[in-house]
C-alpha cells in the first residue's frame, strides 16, 4: 500500500453527539440509583422489588445500552489516538464490537431473569 | 539565576542533553527572553528563534518549566529555578530550542485561512456591521506561535491528521466571518474523525495560549454549527 496520509472520512459528528446523549442518560440513571440507595432500605427484598417493575427494567436496559454505545465511541477514540497500524486497529475494533454485543445479550438475559 | 536548557544538534549529537547555565541578572522587570539573549552572549552556540520580543511575532514559543509559552512575555521573576527550557513538544527539533513548524503550518494552510467570497469585488472594502466584526474577537488575534497545538495530546498522537487547536481556531475565524461564503465547504472539510473530532476538550490549548485565546470554545462552536446543519 502506498504511504499516504489519508483523512476526510466525513463522519464523527454523530458519534460525538451520541457520546454526549448517552452520558446524560447514564448520569440520570445513576442519580436515580443513588436516590434509591439513600431512600430505601438496603435489603434483598427492596432490590428485588425494584427490578421486578417493568419501567425500571427498561430504564436499566436503556442505561446499559448507553454504557455500551458510550464505551464503543470511547474505545474507538482510544484506538484512534494510540494504535496506528490499520490492521491491528481494525482487529481491535472488531473485538470490541463483538464483546459489547455479547455484553448486551448477557445484560438482557440477566435483567429479564428476575422473577 | 540558574537555567537548565535543552541542547540538541541532530546532525552531530546522538541524543539531546540538558545543559546548565548560570546568569547574573536582576530579574525584576525582565522577561525570560532577555535572559536567554544574555546566555547566548555567553554561549553563541545556543540556538533560539526570536524576532519582535514583545509577543506579536510568535517566534519564541518554547516549553518553560513544563508549560508552553512565549519567552518574550514571560516575566523572569515568576519562574522557579533552575528554569528548565525545552523546545515545543511534539515537533521535530532543528537545533536546541528551534523546532520545525512545517507540520503545524501545513494544518494551518489546510483550513484555507483566507476569505472565500465569489461576489464581484466591490470598489471599497467589504464592510461589516460592528456586531459582525465582534464575532471575530478572540479569533483574529492568534499569532500562530504553536504553543497551543504542541501542548495538545491529540496533536501529539496524530500530528499528521489532527488539525490542532491553532488551525481549528483559524478555521472558525473564517466560518464566523460574515464576509466569507464558504461556510458549508469549510464544515464539510472539518467533519472528520481526525481533522476535528480528535479534540477531546482537554483544554491545554486554553491554558497555554499567550494571547489568552480559547481554541476549545472555537472548536465547540464548529461542532455546534455541525449539529445545527445536521438536525
Amino acid at each position: 500500500m502506498v504511504k499516504r496520509i489519508v483523512s476526510g472520512a466525513h463522519y464523527g459528528l454523530r458519534d460525538w453527539l451520541i457520546q454526549r446523549v448517552t452520558a446524560v442518560v447514564m448520569a440520570v440513571y445513576s442519580l436515580f440509583l443513588i436516590g434509591f440507595f439513600f431512600t430505601q432500605p438496603l435489603s434483598f427484598a427492596s432490590w428485588h422489588g425494584l427490578f421486578e417493575s417493568l419501567p425500571v427494567r427498561l430504564a436499566s436496559l436503556l442505561f446499559l445500552f448507553s454504557v455500551l454505545i458510550h464505551a464503543w465511541v470511547g474505545m474507538r477514540d482510544i484506538f484512534m489516538d494510540y494504535i496506528h497500524p490499520t490492521v491491528i486497529r481494525l482487529t481491535l475494533h472488531v473485538v470490541v464490537i463483538l464483546a459489547l454485543i455479547a455484553y448486551a445479550a448477557w445484560a438482557v438475559q440477566i435483567l429479564w431473569s428476575v422473577q | 539565576m540558574r537555567f537548565s536548557i535543552y541542547r540538541y544538534n541532530p546532525e552531530t549529537d546522538a541524543k539531546p542533553t540538558m545543559q546548565d547555565y548560570e546568569l547574573d541578572i536582576e530579574a525584576e522587570g525582565k522577561m525570560l527572553l532577555d535572559a536567554i539573549l544574555l546566555l547566548k552572549e555567553q554561549d553563541e552556540s545556543l540556538s533560539v528563534r526570536r524576532s519582535c520580543r514583545e509577543g506579536v511575532c510568535g517566534s519564541d514559543g518554547m516549553n518553560i518549566n513544563g508549560k508552553n509559552g512565549l519567552a518574550c512575555v514571560t516575566p523572569l521573576k515568576d519562574l522557579k529555578q533552575p528554569i528548565e527550557l525545552r523546545p515545543l513538544p511534539g515537533l521535530p527539533v532543528i537545533r536546541d530550542l528551534i523546532v520545525d513548524m512545517s507540520q503545524f503550518l501545513k494544518h494551518y494552510r489546510s483550513v484555507k485561512p483566507y476569505l472565500i467570497n465569489v461576489d464581484p469585488e466591490p470598489e471599497i472594502e467589504r464592510l461589516q456591521s460592528p456586531e459582525d466584526r465582534e464575532q471575530l474577537d478572540g479569533l483574529y488575534e492568534c499569532i500562530l506561535c504553536a504553543c497551543c497545538s504542541t501542548s495538545c495530546p491529540s496533536f501529539w498522537w496524530n500530528p499528521d491528521k489532527f488539525v490542532g487547536p491553532a488551525g481549528l481556531l483559524q478555521a472558525y475565524r473564517f466560518i464566523a466571518d460574515s464576509r466569507d461564503q464558504a461556510t458549508n465547504e469549510r464544515l464539510d472539510d472539518l467533519e472528520d474523525p481526525y481533522r476535528l473530532f480528535r479534540c477531546h476538550s482537554i483544554m491545554n490549548c486554553v491554558e497555554v495560549c499567550p494571547k489568552g485565546l480559547n481554541p476549545t470554545r472555537a472548536i465547540g462552536k464548529i461542532k455546534e454549527l455541525l449539529v445545527k446543519r445536521t438536525v
